[in-house]
């Protein structure tokens, strides 16, 4: 059986900066995935490899056993796999709903010569229906009607990834979707994951808050200074001696 | 029941308004229509974010292919224009691969260098461009009878019932565009084009799009004025258009499908009656520039803003705003 998400020797060097340094994991179907490591670590850079943002110096992003490493982005979520961002990306002048239906772009592929002779009313209402759902999943559906920029953070957060799932992905990559949370919206967030896990969705998941982390992942990886440095389950995770010294050293580094 | 009797209404008026104008008020209300289309037009390329330079001698690109057609293929003229506007935006398909590459600042320059040397290629080849004084004695629209009306093409007032049906067309054309989810899919690339393409947009592809499709309505309202004024040449097409274009788009602000519309009617209105009965018309571009300023200043969401208002005022509870 091929492996479902396989990330082998992938490397990304900026100039003379080793940003992802030969750097190996898989991912297993239907788990929550979570890439964890001090600032600065490669996290983000890694995501924006597998998504296809960045083209990999070298190495291998590879998805059921195809090579996806170098795709363009659409090209790449077409294949299943569908990022969020580090920060609110959203369309804020879009309304919630509208910001939804970006997102049925893939199952509803817009056809110009249908939409102007009228004879995509059944894909119009399919895209509806599904955007709605993925609104409702994340408890947006009560502010389909709201301009998305005026929304809270959490709200905002939320509906960033209602977007990624309106598209019916494979794997999901979250960068961060704690972030600027309070403990009620981290609990409700964390809610959320299991349950779009429960759906049949894989997550792959960057975050700094330990605690979110650690209740949620089936499998962590940590990396240090763009290199793999342990893998396993959250218990192992939290006495691993390296791990410990990569954050403390961290810590450390920063203070 | 209210919507179908304002459209009776704007039927009624658009039928009724070149009677009791004078001869040359008549021939500015056929260039206004063909104007209309052309604003409309760019609005489309302007949804995805980018502002060209060209449009003008795209337009230009339109008018001389549907001429060329009819003269040196001896195609019917109604069918040339459409060939006209499928001519443009095929000459749009081709420019695109070397003008996105570039983005905002970047492609507004790049698209004026294209339309440069189109006008270029215009003067250098006297066959089949006609040089620099173009090509003179294009076929004119051949008259017809639809029963209770018949169409004489030496008047003004059949050319305008005639490009105004087109221009209807072609606007609810643009409109379903917009409208659609492919309309959306332009907004969204617009607005965050990161976001778009991690739904798996092709942007590459959209950006084409809209510039194909702006660029082929924009090639008809050319040739809609090559068959009405019978002659064009490179200059017909110059900056100077553009420069009106933009100004119309931005008086009128282009956050709706009208703003470029209203813009296009007012500075119309305001240049070709109240100007010219005042003999100012020398001193159009200056006054086209200032408005622009002032507009800029004054009034930086343009025209559309205060519709906006007067309707928001109306229908005072606001209704949630959901696609359709
Ligand atoms: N586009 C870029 N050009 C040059 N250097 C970059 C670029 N992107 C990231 N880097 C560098 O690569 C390294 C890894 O950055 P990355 O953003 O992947 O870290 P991260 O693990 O996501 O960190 P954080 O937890 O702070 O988000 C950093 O040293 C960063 O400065
Ligand atoms: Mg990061």
């Amino acid at each position: 059986m091929t492996t479902f998400l396989e990330i082998r020797d992938l490397t990304m060097r900026f100039g003379g900066l080793m940003a992802v340094d030969h750097l190996s994991f898989t991912v297993e179907h239907g788990q929550i995935h979570g890439l964890i490591g001090p600032n600065g670590a490669g996290k983000t850079t890694t995501f924006n490899m597998i998504s296809g943002f960045y083209k990999p110096t070298s190495g291998q992003v590879l998805l059921r056993g195809e090579d996806i490493s170098g795709l363009k982005t659409h090209e790449v979520a077409r294949r299943g796999v569908v990022r969020t961002f580090q920060h609110s990306t959203l369309f804020a002048e879009l309304t919630v709903l509208e910001n939804a239906l970006v997102g049925t772009h893939m199952p509803f592929r817009p056809n110009i010569f249908a939409a102007i002779v009228g004879w995509d009313k059944e894909d119009r209402i399919g895209a509806e229906a599904r955007a709605r759902e993925a609104l409702e999943f994340f408890g947006l559906d009560h502010l389909a009607g709201e301009r998305a920029g005026d929304l809270s953070h959490g709200h905002q957060r939320a509906l960033g990834m209602a977007v990624a799932y309106a598209s019916h992905p494979d794997v999901v990559l979250l960068d961060e979707p704690f972030t600027g949370m309070n403990p009620e919206e981290t609990r409700r967030m964390m809610g959320l994951m299991r349950n779009l896990r429960d759906s049949g969705i894989t997550i792959l998941l960057v975050e700094h808050d330990m605690q979110a982390i650690m209740g949620l992942c089936d499998t962590i990886t940590c990396m240090s200074f763009g290199k793999f440095l342990a893998e396993g389950g959250p218990k192992e995770i939290r006495n691993h001696p390296a791990v410990i010294e990569a954050y403390l050293g961290g810590a450390r580094h920063v203070a | 029941m209210l919507r179908a009797g304002i459209w009776i209404l704007a039927l009624a008026a658009f039928l009724a308004l070149p009677h009791g104008l004078s001869f040359s008020q008549q021939e500015i209300l056929v260039f206004l229509v063909i104007n209309i289309l052309l604003v409309a037009s760019y609005r489309l390329l302007t949804l995805t974010g980018e502002w060209s330079l060209g449009h003008v001698v795209i337009m230009g690109v339109g008018a001389y292919a549907s001429a060329l057609y009819t003269k040196e293929l001896g195609i019917a003229v109604p069918l040339s224009m459409l060939l006209g506007g499928l001519t443009a935006a095929l000459v749009a398909v081709v420019l695109s691969f070397p003008l996105f590459r570039m983005k905002g600042f970047y492609f507004l320059i790049g698209s004026f260098a294209a339309g440069e040397i189109i006008r270029l290629l215009w003067k250098r080849f006297r066959e089949p461009f006609g040089g620099a004084k173009g090509i003179k004695g294009i076929d004119p629209m051949p008259d017809f009878s639809v029963g209770f009306y018949r169409f004489d093409f030496f008047e003004p007032v059949s050319y305008y019932y005639f490009a105004g049906i087109v221009v209807g067309v072609c606007l609810w054309v643009l409109w379903r565009i917009e409208k659609s989810p492919v309309g959306l899919t332009f907004h969204a690339v617009h607005w965050q084009d990161k976001l778009a393409e991690a739904s798996g947009v092709n942007l590459r592809a959209y950006r084409t799009l809209a510039f194909a499709i702006a660029s082929g309505f924009a090639g008809i309202s050319g040739a809609l004025l090559a068959h009405y004024v019978g002659t064009i040449n490179p200059n017909s097409f110059d900056v100077e258009v553009m420069v009106f274009v933009l100004t119309w788009a931005i008086v009128g602000g282009t956050a709706t499908f009208y703003g470029p519309i209203l813009g296009c009617i007012a500075l119309t209105v305001l240049n070709e009656i109240v100007l010219r009965e005042l003999g100012f018309e020398q001193m159009r571009p200056l006054i086209y520039g200032a408005i622009l300023i002032a507009s800029i200043l004054f009034l930086p969401d343009g025209l559309e803003s205060l519709v906006q208002k007067l309707l928001r005022r109306k229908a005072a509870p606001a209704k949630e705003r959901v696609a359709e």
